[in-house]
């Protein structure tokens, strides 16, 4: 093993300061500009959750609503979320309840491994957000930019209808 | 996958992208949805020494309708899907976003990115040439109007000279009697054509074809027009045998090659397929019909 | 009360989700250790080839970058080689050949990932081309290029493994009424989990020992491997901890010793400082285990009635540069002698060669016992070559043919012990769900029109649960598997166990075992897995072995804690033990259902008022080696629709009926069937890895490698029949594979016989529209 001589300092190249909302929460880091989204919340934030399965923009396990809309967060910079807000499957459970989307994805078992599980579930909020009344086809269609290799996509469609069901009950209950 | 290291600058407007781009020394690249982009450069295909990010200009996403139809470089794929000028007006252009890529692409990727990337997969140009569309740019030097048949030089590579950027799409309105359709064969969705075909078509009063357009998606270098086709189809009524020969022409007009989509041999056959089924959705829709 | 306690037959809501739907799973790339470095690896752009010279300098230079390793540092730690799964070996880094496109080639150890890819990107090798063969036909022709210049036999043939009566076999052919053979390519895959491949590897230099985070299926044999491996260096097995935390899917992929993980490991024993590898996707795809990869010459013989007689197969096995297959050690081409499926051909033989060529190492599963989807896609394509060439109804002739169910156990010609089955049954139930009969006549009266329609049987028998001892092992280790079950005195309790879910939700099903056989709510129980310093050896999760296996010793570790609870409870209930019986989930004195005691009494009292003389305490280990393999058997329908003028093939139905004896959890196996269905669509239409004449990979990213999405995937839909295994503890089989061994052939045979009148016989998975399209063409049919 070759070891290095070279100081193990940083490489010198400018990072940039951003100023991101994750969860409601604001941040304020430094990063490289290349610096992806998806590692800013893994190794910059600590957040875990969202998950890299394809590094090509196919499988969406990193998908993450940037101001609203279901982005893959490996295909995005960090410092093109600055000044904007980041929702993540780490803010979907308020006050301890949990969201419908994470109820529905339980109920109708709509996950196994659990790791395209919060890019599905993202997608489908944001999704819900613009059709709250979405046939199977345009479930199915809302989600074919997600990969999941172990349910057959059968159940996630499930999932996503009981949270649809659930969501449009309470907005009516509240009306 | 990482990609290099690069300087990266927000562009305030495009006065100000194009002055970035200038200073590079034809390092710098413009950052828009980033969809094609970024990819390249997690392989280290690409890997530009600046990036110019253009996505907090302003003016460059609207969509509006005044003589023509024109479209901010800007526009995001689902934003050109849900926009009510584009869904009552130009079905052909909601038919070309909505097979592009996936649905969270679309969420990033922009309209003039897809054009300006020139891969002759890409969706967009093959729609574009049948739209008889012309693209806007912008330089040092100033704004110049680019006919869409002028654009494409070759595989990845435009007209626009480094330091240009692509502001503005436009297309000539929607005549009367117009309809258009875009058609795409791909394996799943997220996957490159096999090869798409966008056709539009004038009818007149008599139901003949007053004017038509073809333009063809992964058909070689670059999107291409499929003039024969187009020559075949004016004047004449749309019968089985007339877009029969005008996608025979279509097919004879393209050079796709063999890949992991398919033997060029195939490919000819999707195309004047693909253009048949193309033709009559567009005489539908210009006739009244989906 | 059933629904109360949660116990078997129950859909009981899985434990795991409440992690993984908060975004709280912690999977091997979400470790992160004080002082962690990251290593990256460069890659071989080319087949074959002499290295002349890697020049690391401009990676070293680089501000970050720790260290640079390549194969000539390996050396002196005896690592530059490892042994694989089936007695062959592999280089961990080369130190003057690689053999493969995307072989490792050297690591670059960093402060940070992305420093690390940078230094990847920076060395610098030079390489002199070789030739390169990539056709296992070719290359074990006279004069091919030598792939495996270390091995003393100068060829490219790896081994030669045959099955069943040769002589009888050519005897029956000889005599035979109707003899139909069919060459069949089954293509090369990858399993492509959503996460690829990692490891943290923490190596405490006071204490002397490892720890490692793994993407593992299996990490107690990834333990004593290391052991064995590195044991020179100073690792012992009891300082050195495997944890396999949660996996983000397996299938197989997950079963092997990478390069990645010795390097990474080898790294953080160096430096003492803990070292992350995660592979990227195309590394994934590009290096790790491929799966099928079998070029298969197949022949059957019948009786002018239809009656399968015998079974021919010669084939040709792929293995790329090392035989590095997953498989147990007597099984070179693994159980790929249960193609004679769902029939009781009186003679059969199988042989095998294994050849090497200038591609990736591998061979495993792809979701499915070992071989097994290249056995029942064989037979089933058979079969349905069989009815053509009698014009024979494909449904009508396996019912004539199939084993029938007062013949179990059967044994087949090729030595399996079948433990039950009624494959009529489900295929009947398959074609009333799906209206076969109103089927057939719309693809008549379509076929008028010109219209292209088909209709796909598949009725296969899988062999699953490896497997008894006295045939099974894996490097020796033999393959039983492992439960420890406790109950704490409050009546909780903690299983442990030698497998390793990796979605299949044996945090829940596992502890619906014991909540069935103690009377303990499963809410009661938790389940854990996967660290090999608290779980009991076993040899993991593929191969659908995780309830055959692992299930039967959870039941009978149950069944010990019930038996001594038994005592317990005679003695609290001052009742002889004879007079104690087990009702109700409770224990009762015979004939007075007043006098009884729950098992939550009955533990308290181990702790607490225990007899005199008894150990205190409530708990169990049971090492189960079950007495036979489980034979999971299924029959599927698909319908499919084509496009005259692109060729694509739509599926418009697809029914599945499964039979996987008994049921623990309904609605986890049904999951497990849509997604064992979905990888069977995978590669019945989409998926292939295939290399040009230089090597290069064709499809080495998600961007050419074609996972279904939701659009391509059909609305599933299953039904069941049960037929409890006969040997089995609860009479479960497994279910995890059944799906993705069974579709392919349903739906390659719906294909076919869309286009059966038009002569066609078979079409080489995957399915492309170009093939069908071709066809059309030729036929004169095309739009």
């Amino acid at each position: 093993m070759a070891v290095a001589t070279a100081p193990t300092t940083s490489r010198g190249q400018r990072t940039h300061k951003i100023h991101v909302t994750v969860n409601g929460v604001p941040h304020d880091v430094e990063v490289e500009a290349r610096t992806l989204l998806v590692h800013f919340l893994r190794e910059n934030l600590n957040m875990t959750g969202t998950h890299i399965g394809c590094d090509t923009t196919n499988c969406g396990a990193c998908t993450v609503l940037l101001n609203g809309r279901a982005v893959k967060s490996c295909t995005v910079f960090a410092v093109q979320a600055d000044q904007a807000t980041v929702a993540t499957v780490e803010g979907l459970e308020k006050d301890g309840k949990l969201h419908p989307i994470q109820e529905g994805f339980h109920q109708e078992h709509g996950l196994q491994c659990g790791f395209c599980t919060a890019g599905m579930m993202m997608t489908a909020v944001a999704f819900l957000a613009t059709n709250p009344k979405p046939t199977e086809l345009q479930i199915r269609e809302a989600i074919s930019g997600n990969l999941c290799r172990c349910t057959g996509y059968v159940n996630i469609v499930k999932s996503i209808d009981h949270a649809a069901r659930v969501m449009r009950e309470t907005a009516e209950g509240k009306a | 996958m990482i990609p290099a290291s690069f300087e990266y600058a927000v562009a305030r407007d495009v006065a100000d992208a194009i002055q970035l781009l200038g200073s590079s020394g034809g390092e710098g690249k413009v950052l828009a949805g980033g969809q094609s982009l970024i990819p390249l450069m997690k392989f280290r295909l690409a890997q530009p020494g600046l990036l110019v990010d253009i996505n907090r200009v302003k003016g460059l996403s609207d969509i509006r309708e005044n003589g023509e139809l024109r479209i901010g470089a800007l526009v995001r794929e689902a934003d050109l899907d849900m926009n009510a000028i584009v869904r009552e007006r130009y079905p052909i252009l909601v038919d070309t976003t909505r097979v592009i890529a996936d649905p969270l692409v679309r969420n990033m990727a922009t309209i003039g990115g897809n054009l300006a990337h020139a891969d002759p997969a890409n969706d967009h140009p093959a729609t574009m040439l049948a739209l008889r569309a012309s693209v806007v740019a912008r330089g040092p030097k100033g704004e110049r109007v680019i006919p869409i048949d002028e654009f494409f030089v070759d595989t990845f590579t435009t007209v626009l000279a480094p330091d240009e950027i692509l502001t503005e799409i436009r297309i000539p309105k929607r005549p009367a009697g117009g309809g258009g359709a875009y058609l795409k064969l791909e394996r799943k969705v997220g996957d490159f054509a096999i090869a798409g075909v966008a056709a539009m078509v004038v009818m007149d009063e008599k139901g003949r074809i007053a004017a038509a357009s073809i333009g063809v998606t992964n058909a070689g270098p670059t999107a291409i027009r499929a003039r024969k086709a187009e020559d075949i189809l004016r004047g004449q009524s749309p019968d089985d045998k007339t877009i029969a020969a005008a996608a025979a022409a279509a097919a004879g007009e393209s050079k796709p090659w063999s890949d992991l989509r398919g033997p060029a041999e195939y490919k000819l056959d999707v195309i004047r397929v693909l253009t048949q089924r193309a033709i009559r959705k567009a005489v539908a829709r210009a006739t009244g019909g989906k | 009360m059933a629904v109360e306690i949660g116990g078997i037959g129950q859909s009981v809501k899985r434990k795991e989700d409440a992690r993984f739907i908060r975004g709280k799973g912690k999977y091997v790339d979400d470790v992160k250790l004080p002082g962690m470095l990251y290593m990256d690896i460069a890659r071989s752009p080319l087949a074959h080839a002499r290295i002349r010279k890697i020049d690391t300098s401009k990676a070293l230079a680089i501000p970050g970058v720790v260290a640079v390793i390549t194969g000539k540092d390996l050396v002196p730690l005896n690592l530059h080689w490892m042994p694989t799964l089936m007695s062959d070996k592999q280089m961990v880094l080369p130190t003057d050949t690689v053999l493969y496109q995307a072989q490792e080639v050297a690591a670059v150890v960093a402060t940070e990932r992305y420093i690390a890819a940078d230094g990847v990107d920076a060395i610098e090798v030079d390489y002199e081309p070789l030739p390169v063969v990539v056709d296992p036909i070719k290359a074990l022709q006279p004069g091919a290029t030598l792939v495996r210049e270390d091995r003393e036999q100068k060829d490219n043939h790896i081994w030669h493994w045959e099955v069943g009566d040769r002589a009888g076999t050519d005897r029956a052919f000889a005599d035979a009424d109707v003899v139909v053979k069919q060459d069949l390519y089954i293509p090369r895959i990858h399993v492509s989990s959503i996460e690829t491949c990692g490891i943290v590897a923490s190596f405490d230099k006071v204490e002397g020992k490892l720890t490692v985070w793994m993407t593992t299926q299996a990490p107690h044999a990834i333990r004593t491997v290391i052991a064995l491996v590195a044991g020179h260096l100073g690792l012992a097995e009891h300082k050195i901890r495997v944890i396999s935390p949660d996996i983000g899917g397996g299938f197989g992929g997950k079963v092997p010793v990478y390069p990645g993980y010795v390097l990474a490991i080898g790294a953080s024993v160096l430096t003492g400082v803990p070292v992350k590898w995660i592979e990227d996707r195309a590394e994934n795809i590009q290096a790790d285990s491929f799966a099928r990869d079998y070029h298969i010459s197949a022949e059957l013989a019948s009786k002018k009635d239809g009656t399968m007689q015998a079974l021919r197969v010669k084939t040709i096995a792929d293995h790329g540069a090392f035989d590095a297959a997953a498989n147990p050690s007597k099984y070179p081409a693994g159980l790929f002698h249960i193609i004679t499926g769902s029939y009781p051909f009186e003679k059969s033989f199988v042989e095998v060669d294994g050849a090497y060529t200038n591609k990736p190492p591998g061979g495993i599963a792809y979701r499915c016992s070992f071989r097994v989807t290249e056995a029942a896609f064989t037979i089933e394509r058979l079969v349905d070559v069989l009815a053509l060439k009698l014009g024979r109804d494909p449904a009508e002739l396996r019912m004539q043919n199939f084993i029938p169910p007062t013949a179990f156990p059967y044994t087949s010609s090729l030595g399996w012990e079948y433990d039950s089955g009624d494959y009529g049954r489900a295929l009947r139930l398959a074609m009333d769900t799906i209206g076969y009969a109103d089927l057939r006549k719309e693809q008549a009266e379509k076929r008028k029109r010109g219209e292209l329609m088909g209709i796909g049987i598949s009725s296969f028998t899988e062999i699953v649960g490896a497997g008894p001892s006295k045939n099974f092992d894996i490097l020796g280790i033999k393959m039983f598997d492992s439960a420890e079950i406790r109950v704490h005195p409050t009546g909780k309790v903690m299983v442990r166990l030698g497998v390793k879910s990796q979605g299949q939700g044996h945090e829940t099903t596992f502890g619906q075992i014991v909540a069935e056989e103690l009377g303990i709510p499963v809410a009661d129980i938790a389940v854990e897995e996967g660290d090999t310093d608290t779980a009991p050896y076993g040899l993991g999760t593929y191969a659908s072995r995780s309830t055959p296996v692992a299930g039967g010793a959870t039941a009978i570790a149950a069944r010990k804690i019930r038996e001594k609870a038994k005592l317990i409870a005679a003695h609290l209930l001052e009742a002889n033990p004879d007079d104690i019986e087990w009702k109700d989930y409770k224990f009762q004195v015979k004939g007075v259902p007043s006098k009884s005691k729950t098992m939550q009494e009955v533990a308290f009292a181990a702790y607490t008022n225990h007899p005199q003389g008894m150990e205190a305490g409530l708990e169990a280990v049971d090492y189960y080696d079950p007495p036979n393999l489980t034979y999971p058997f299924g029959s599927y329908i698909c319908v499919v629709d084509l496009d005259r003028g692109t060729g694509e093939v739509k599926i418009r139905r697809f029914v599945a009926v499964d039979d996987c004896g008994t049921i623990i959890n309904p609605m986890i196996v049904e999951g497990q069937i849509h997604g064992g269905l979905t990888m069977g669509l995978a590669p019945a239409l989409y998926e292939q890895i295939n290399y040009d004449e230089q090597g290069n990979i064709q499809g080495g990213t998600f961007m050419d490698y074609l996972l279904p999405t939701a659009m391509e995937t059909p609305n599933w839909e299953t039904a069941k029949t049960t037929t409890p295994s006969p040997h089995h503890p609860i009479g479960a089989k497994g279910v995890g594979e059944s799906a993705t061994v069974g579709a392919p052939a349903a739906i390659a045979n719906a294909v076919v016989d869309a286009l059966a009148h038009l002569g066609v016989r078979h079409i080489d998975i995957p399915i492309t529209p170009w093939k069908v399209q071709k066809i059309l063409k030729e036929n004169g049919v095309a739009e």
